[in-house]
């Protein structure tokens, strides 16, 4: 979207806004307003900087976005939010143009509102049973719910509005949370309003876990979760960072020894998996955990700044099609390469990444090869790729998840030339915490076996998120993580 | 937020080595022989350097560190003073796996005699006759030998230029030691990659067991980057999580050898430009502190 069309919109929604004030609103009338599109960097510009691509609603767009909805009384939105966010109440408040207001309702139950407006995929979650979007015929129709609650979060913040949810009298008992990602801080908020003294324990020298080393820059500024990792501290959290649950300390001696009453594991998905083909140990092939902590934790792309080198790309292949592959790809099209592709087994029809990142990553010049995988990594005599051997695949039968699986061309082998290959194809458990705690179960795969109250195998031990679910998203890691948080509340009672 | 460790001690060994003692009361406490730390110099733009602890004071709370001036990071860690801040991480990777082998021959080369003194020592307090063979380019470069004469049974020391022990590199008296009956019951060699290397040619015609301590590219050190993978018969394997130690004989030592040059070019550019840097501030230091001295004198 241009910077016309960003003032076209903007003007729209005062025209629209004008024109609904001034009238009742039926149910049909509310169908009738069109969507509020989300003002965008223009691709040109964006794909060479680090900032935000989406530049979030004005005033006047939330509140015509917030005129969509049609309120029901059964509220459908609200089941499919993994913390329960009164959506309607929040829209409500909006609509009033009360934004302080609809902020406190939707912290209610969720402490991160400005990170879940920005990368909660609402159109799986609350936005699917949206009444008007199923009037309307199109998920995409629904209320744009993220795009509400991130003006929201953003209004906000930038009125310093934001304050800490009070906690209750100190109960003298402390509870211990391992990994600051979003089933952490989730889980760590909730205890803490109980009263709790809660101490978050991180490996790395930053909260935020997948959220600063993960998600980019330009999708989720690393400013904002520092931001909400502040309010857990001035609520009374504290932080222990570069502190290896396992190793620096294991998690039973937290217990025994240290005074914890309870403690929740909440340590992710952190060991990439890679495509066990030839050559993927050459120089130049990177999990996509790497390549996105060079460049967002350790901020590589700050060159002259940053001391973590970046390995200088021209063409590069991205292997996959989940979001991190999308992300992948677009951070490489910000440090300079001049071609990045993305190689993906299927079509995009069963592409796991959001469709809204599928666009982005489209208009920013990221080339699709659809129907394409890497039989090898090739390289030079010094050990460094310079191509991939791609195979061509077809749709086959439906398999037992319903997807048609896809069957190899045979020879349709190409050599194709890249200097950089990131590896995109999800995560594997880590299993350093089950390492050094023997008596934690965990199943087949490594992830931590909890019950329906994400309790463990070990007594005052709970788990919740991607060591729990396998990868997943942030939202429901830190549905998780509140779920484990009413347990421990009521274990401590 | 809490996890900044103070610097205790600085001390420079050599031109390019120094060691350092670092606050770190849990980790002092918890490592074991081959395991390592991740210390970076600041906690916005600095890098992750692993490191691996050369030895640890439980009473004081106190980790050592030595390390060698490689690249930019390394330098700005040089450049630190007692009472300044790190970020530190540990103890990672898996212990050495200690038992009663009989005889164990321990190679260390350079830097890697830091490491190896750990390691040493468990296998001492496990009752093993341990042999240490103790090289480096040039006895100025040789480290830790008053620790390692006093630990070990025997130290053979080897230096490129003969400036200390026997002229010869580490391998020539390791293929000597495995040559006797009965021959060592493990080696266990830390240093640089072509050390290791030729440690594992030299040990594997004899079928003696060595494992080799692998010092790779490494970034959050805890399995979630996979920079630091190697193939280990085979296998790719993680260093920080599977590692650091591996069977020497099963190690792709190319495939590691070029991984750990990924970046060679442009390090060198910043060694070059921070070796600069620090003849400057060694030169404003010494003026600043001839100044101070001056003053003194006055009053």
């Amino acid at each position: 979207m241009s910077h016309m069309d960003t003032i076209y919109n903007e003007n729209n929604a005062r025209l629209e806004l004008d024109r609904i004030r001034s009238m009742t609103l039926t149910p049909r009338d509310r169908m009738a307003i069109p969507v509020q599109e989300m003002p965008n960097q223009n691709p040109d510009l964006r794909r060479s900087n680090m900032d935000e691509v989406a530049t979030g609603y004005t005033p006047d767009q939330a509140m015509v976005e917030a005129e969509r909805c049609l309120q029901c009384k059964n509220a459908p939105c609200v089941a499919g939010c993994p913390v329960r966010v009164d959506i309607p109440g929040f829209i409500g408040k909006v609509r009033e143009g009360d934004f302080a207001g609809a902020a406190s309702v939707i912290k209610r139950t969720n402490l991160l509102p400005s990170i879940c407006g920005r990368v909660c995929p609402q159109e799986k979650q609350c936005q699917l049973p949206c009444t008007l979007g199923k009037a309307l015929k199109s998920v995409e129709k629904g209320v744009q719910i993220g795009r509400i609650e991130r003006f929201v979060a953003d209004y906000e913040r930038n009125s310093g509005l934001l304050a800490p949810p009070p906690a209750a009298a100190s109960t003298g008992k402390k509870v211990a949370i391992v990994g600051a990602g979003p089933a952490g801080l989730t889980c760590a908020v909730d205890v803490r309003r109980q009263g709790h003294e809660v101490v978050v324990f991180e490996a790395f020298h930053k909260a935020g876990g997948v959220m600063v080393y993960g998600i980019p820059e330009f999708r989720l500024p690393k400013a904002l979760v520092a931001s909400e990792a502040g309010v857990l501290e001035s609520m009374g959290v504290s932080f222990e960072m570069s502190y290896l649950v396992g190793r620096t300390r294991k998690l039973s001696a937290l217990l025994a020894e240290d005074g914890f009453s309870a403690a929740f594991i909440g340590t992710g998905a952190g060991l990439p998996k890679f495509m066990d083909i030839p050559g993927e140990n050459l120089v130049g092939v990177f999990s996509a955990n790497e390549y996105l902590t060079r460049t967002n934790l350790m901020k590589a792309y700050r060159k002259g700044e940053a001391a973590t080198p970046l390995y200088p790309s021209r063409r590069v292949a991205v292997l996959g099609g989940g979001n991190v592959a999308m992300d992948s790809a677009r951070m490489a099209m910000r440090l300079g390469a001049e071609e990045v592709h993305i190689l993906y087994r299927r079509t995009r029809e069963e592409m796991p990444a959001r469709g809204e990142e599928v666009i982005h990553a489209m208009e920013e010049g990221i080339i699709f090869d659809f129907l394409r995988s890497p039989a090898r990594v090739l390289g030079d005599q010094n050990g460094r790729v310079i191509g991939l051997e791609v195979t061509a695949f077809e749709l086959g039968e439906a398999d037992a998840s319903g997807r048609r699986s896809p069957v190899a061309i045979r020879g349709s082998e190409t050599v194709v030339p890249f200097d950089t290959v990131i590896v995109a194809v999800g995560n594997e458990s880590n299993p350093l915490i089950s390492r050094t705690t023997p008596e934690l179960k965990v199943d087949r795969r490594g992830h931590i076996i909890v019950d329906e109250k994400q309790k463990t195998s070990i007594d005052r031990v709970y788990a919740g998120g991607d060591i729990v679910l396998g990868a997943a998203t942030v939202i429901l890691a830190m549905g998780e993580g509140r779920r484990a948080a009413a347990a421990i509340n009521e274990v401590l009672q | 937020m809490h996890g900044e460790h103070k610097i205790l001690s600085k001390r420079k060994l050599s031109d390019e080595v120094y060691r350092m003692e670092i606050e770190a009361p849990l980790v002092a406490r918890e490592r074991k022989a081959g395991q390592f730390v991740i210390v970076q110099c600041d906690e916005n733009y600095a890098e992750r350097i692993p490191l691996t602890i050369a030895d640890a004071n439980p009473e004081a709370g106190s980790v050592t560190i030595i390390f060698q001036t490689v690249g930019a990071s390394t330098h700005k860690l040089a450049l630190k003073e007692p009472g300044d801040g790190v970020v530190l991480l540990g103890p990672l990777g898996n212990p050495t796996h200690i038992e009663k082998f009989g005889w164990a021959v321990c190679v260390g080369g350079g830097i890697g005699l830091a490491p190896l003194h750990p390691i040493v020592k468990a296998l001492k307090a496990a009752g093993n006759r341990v042999t240490v063979i103790s090289g480096a380019r040039t006895a100025e470069l040789l480290i830790m030998q008053d620790e390692m004469n006093a630990l070990a049974d025997e130290n053979i020391v080897v230096t490129d230029d003969g400036t200390a022990g026997r002229k010869a590199l580490v391998t020539e008296p390791l293929g000597e030691l495995c040559g006797r009956t009965p021959p060592p019951d493990i080696v266990v060699t830390v240093g640089p990659p072509v050390m290791m290397k030729f440690c594992a040619a030299t040990t594997k015609p004899f079928g003696v067991k060595t494992l080799a301590s692998l010092n790779t590219i490494m970034i959050d050190g805890t399995g979630m980057c996979g920079g630091c993978r190697v193939s280990v018969g085979g296998q790719t394997k993680f260093v920080c999580v599977d590692g650091p130690e591996f069977d020497a004989h099963e190690v792709d030592w190319a495939q590691m050898i070029t991984r750990l040059g990924a970046y060679k070019s442009l390090e060198q550019a910043d060694h070059d430009r921070c070796h600069l840097e620090m003849s400057i501030e060694n030169l404003e230091a010494k003026n600043t502190g001839a100044a101070g001295t001056a003053g003194k004198a006055a009053k």
